[in-house]
């Protein structure tokens, strides 16, 4: 009775080849024939490769994820050294120096963009988040919803230039003049998509159940959407609209001919007003050495602002989004 | 749905109000209080409806937004349709005396969007060449090998990575990335690739079209390599195991378990951020070199759609100019339109099952 092909060492020619082999062929006292010789090469060499193949792959991902991480800390790291050296209390209370003379700061600009933030945030974040309640309360799996979703996701891909020229033409032309308010329009515009998008996707994680209680207490539709639903959502939502608005913070493009930029204070709306990134953008390309430091300076403050409120979002969703309020 | 079930509960109850009233002193003060108060609110159903329009109305702005840039763009670029019509795309100006081709003369009025579209193809497919691969290394890294430990702060920095505005990004270029590549890369690239015509050395400043690329591939990587990530992470986890039974390698599994499953979505991804490239303004204009010629060195100065309209739409010297930089927007915006559509598209159709498309 032949032995089964485990019990005669088969299996374990896989792992160990070479000595199972010289077994394998006494035991059943055959010679290999040429092609099978030529077979078990092949397979030797095959599974050389696939280990091989395996490790490279291993490899190539491990050095594309340091390849990704080296420029961050490499941006990170020049950004903290060139500005940590260039930050001095001026840079917060004083405006731009005329062109040639040393020192000055940027507090008209990091007023400016909190001005222009500000005005942003007021379209931006009724408008995105009543566009968010449709979605979930209203328009679930209608065609309405679905088209409104679309078009908020590639509106959020539109560049932002193109928002900066359609504002310029839509309100700077009519009006005559550069002014803070339509940098906040502007930027106001940019934060709809993405508020609207959260706002949407953390409604939907509110159970039925709380909607349906409100409701069987008589509680009108609306003010169980409000009160209710809106609420126990709150703080996702709020993760989203300060995403936003981390976004919109940064924006240069839209504002370089909408709110034009300034040298001095400003606080009216219908007036140039400065920004953080404008002002970095100018001095950045400027041929002034003290300049560049103002702009290092700045990008270090716009980037702290930015990351500060990145991280907060991150802590407060991964603590679980409807925990805080339920 | 909602809607019929709230409509129902309403008249379900409305007539046990009626009954209730009268004997509510008696089964409980409590019970009646709230009855009296549910009363004395009245109908809701013009503060539900006007509600409910409220918040279409906000959500029908979307559309608005959309339909306002794209006429404002088409209005004010009426006067160079009109001068140059489809020409504006593809032809170029032949000067009489040198008999060299002229795109963009401001002076005499000659306007071609030519060197533009093909400094924003280059520099996006240049950021495409550099960071696809990157990006899928770094989303098969994240999704399948990583150690626990490493994955959140790893997908932390990523992200970290799309919240740096372009406009450090491009103050980190001017000051690092081009010096680098002046005193270093370029020279490298010219003695070894200079034969094959990409890398002429007759820019010595270390701006042009491969400093714009590769600032671009820095700031597109993350939206390429978290959606990949997303995508990956929707194949099934049965399939992973399927593969693994059959006696596959880990790079086995990925390449047939995970990658030919989620490669639509991929796709999606890339092109989600080619429509990124394609439209980002700050950092390419701050290093690009702002000249309006197409040349076939990658080390040449050069111009994108964005950047220019970024440089001249401030000082544009006639309305022809301004109207000009105005279609080249309206261009920009129908060709982000139409690349964002798509991707998500293919985007949905791997993550939600089939695409909850618009149709």
């Amino acid at each position: 009775m032949p032995l089964p092909a485990c019990w005669c060492g088969r299996l374990r020619a896989e792992s160990r080849r070479p000595r199972i082999k010289n077994a394998g062929i006494q035991e059943k006292g055959l010679r290999i024939s040429a092609g099978e010789k030529k077979l078990k090469n092949e397979h030797k060499i095959r599974a050389k490769f696939r280990a091989l193949s395996d490790g490279a792959a291993t490899g190539l991902a491990v050095l594309a994820t340091i390849l990704v991480v080296a420029p961050l800390v490499a941006i990170f790291a020049y950004l903290v050294y060139k500005g940590a050296n260039s930050l001095s209390w001026a840079f917060f209370t004083e405006v731009p120096r005329p062109v040639g003379v040393v020192g000055g700061g940027m507090a008209n600009a990091i007023l400016g963009s909190s001005i222009l933030l500000a005005v942003g945030s007021l379209i931006g974040v009724p408008v995105g988040i009543s566009g968010g309640i449709f979605l979930a309360e209203f328009g679930r799996g209608t065609k309405l919803a679905h088209a409104v979703r679309f078009t908020a996701d590639v509106l959020n891909g539109v560049p932002s230039i193109v928002m900066g020229i359609a504002i310029y033409s839509l309100i700077v032309v009519p009006q005559g003049h550069f002014s803070a308010f339509s940098g906040g329009v502007a930027l106001g515009i940019m934060m709809i998509p993405t508020v609207c998008r959260t706002t949407e996707e953390m409604l939907l994680m509110v159970p039925n159940a709380v909607r349906e209680a409100a409701l069987a207490l008589g509680v009108p539709n609306w003010r169980s959407v409000l009160a209710i639903t809106v609420k126990t959502a709150s703080p996702g939502i709020i993760t989203g609209c300060m995403l936003a608005f981390a976004r919109v913070a940064g924006e240069t493009a839209p504002l370089i001919f909408t709110a034009f930029g300034n040298v001095g204070w400003n606080t009216r709306l219908d007036e140039p007003i400065s920004a953080l990134p404008l002002q970095i953008y100018v001095y950045a390309l400027s041929p002034y050495d003290d300049w560049h430091r103002l702009a290092w300076a700045g990008a270090l403050v716009l980037i702290v602002l930015i990351v500060l409120a990145v991280s907060l979002v991150r802590y407060v969703t991964s603590r679980g989004v409807l925990k805080g309020a339920s | 749905m909602q809607e019929i079930r709230l409509k129902k509960l309403e008249f379900q109850t409305d007539p046990a109000f009626e009954n209730g009233v009268s004997n509510a002193e008696a089964v409980s003060p409590d019970a009646a209080q709230v009855r009296n108060y549910l009363l004395s609110r009245g109908n809701s159903a013009i503060s539900d409806g006007g509600f409910r329009w409220l918040m279409v109305l906000c959500a029908l702005s979307i559309f608005g937004i959309v339909v306002l840039i794209a006429t404002e763009l088409m209005v004010r670029s009426k006067l160079a349709w009109g001068q140059f019509g489809l020409d504006f795309f593809y032809k170029a100006f032949i000067d009489t005396y040198s008999h060299k081709p002229m795109y963009w003369d401001p002076v005499n009025g000659h306007f071609s969007a030519l060197p533009f579209l093909y400094g924003t193809l280059v520099s996006s497919f240049l950021a495409l060449l550099l960071a696809v691969p990157l990006a899928i290394g770094v989303a098969v890294f994240l999704t399948e090998m990583c150690p626990n430990v490493l994955r959140a702060p790893l997908a932390f920095l990523t992200e970290l990575l799309a919240a740096i505005p372009s406009v450090i990004y491009g103050l980190w270029a001017v000051f690092v990335l081009v010096p680098l590549l002046r005193e270093h890369l370029n020279p490298w690239l010219i003695k070894g690739f200079g034969w094959t015509g990409f890398f002429g050395d007759d820019n010595p400043t270390g701006l042009g079209f491969l400093a714009a690329g590769i600032i671009l591939a820095i700031m597109i990587l993350p939206i390429i390599s978290s959606l990949t990530r997303e995508v990956m992470t929707a194949v099934p986890n049965s399939q992973r195991e399927a593969v693994l039974a059959l006696g596959a390698t880990r790079w086995e599994m990925i390449r047939m378990g995970v990658l030919r499953n989620a490669r639509i979505g991929i796709v999606g991804a890339v092109i989600l951020g080619l429509g990124r490239a394609l439209g980002e303004t700050m950092a390419v204009t701050m290093v690009i070199g702002n000249s309006p010629e197409i040349s076939r060195s990658l080390l040449a100065n050069g111009s994108s759609m964005a950047s220019v309209i970024a440089n001249e739409f401030a000082e544009a010297s006639s309305d022809l100019h301004l109207s000009a930089l105005m279609e080249l927007g309206l261009a920009l915006f129908i060709v982000t339109i139409i690349v964002n559509a798509f991707a998500r598209l293919l985007v949905w159709a791997v993550t939600r099952g089939e695409p909850a498309s618009t149709h």
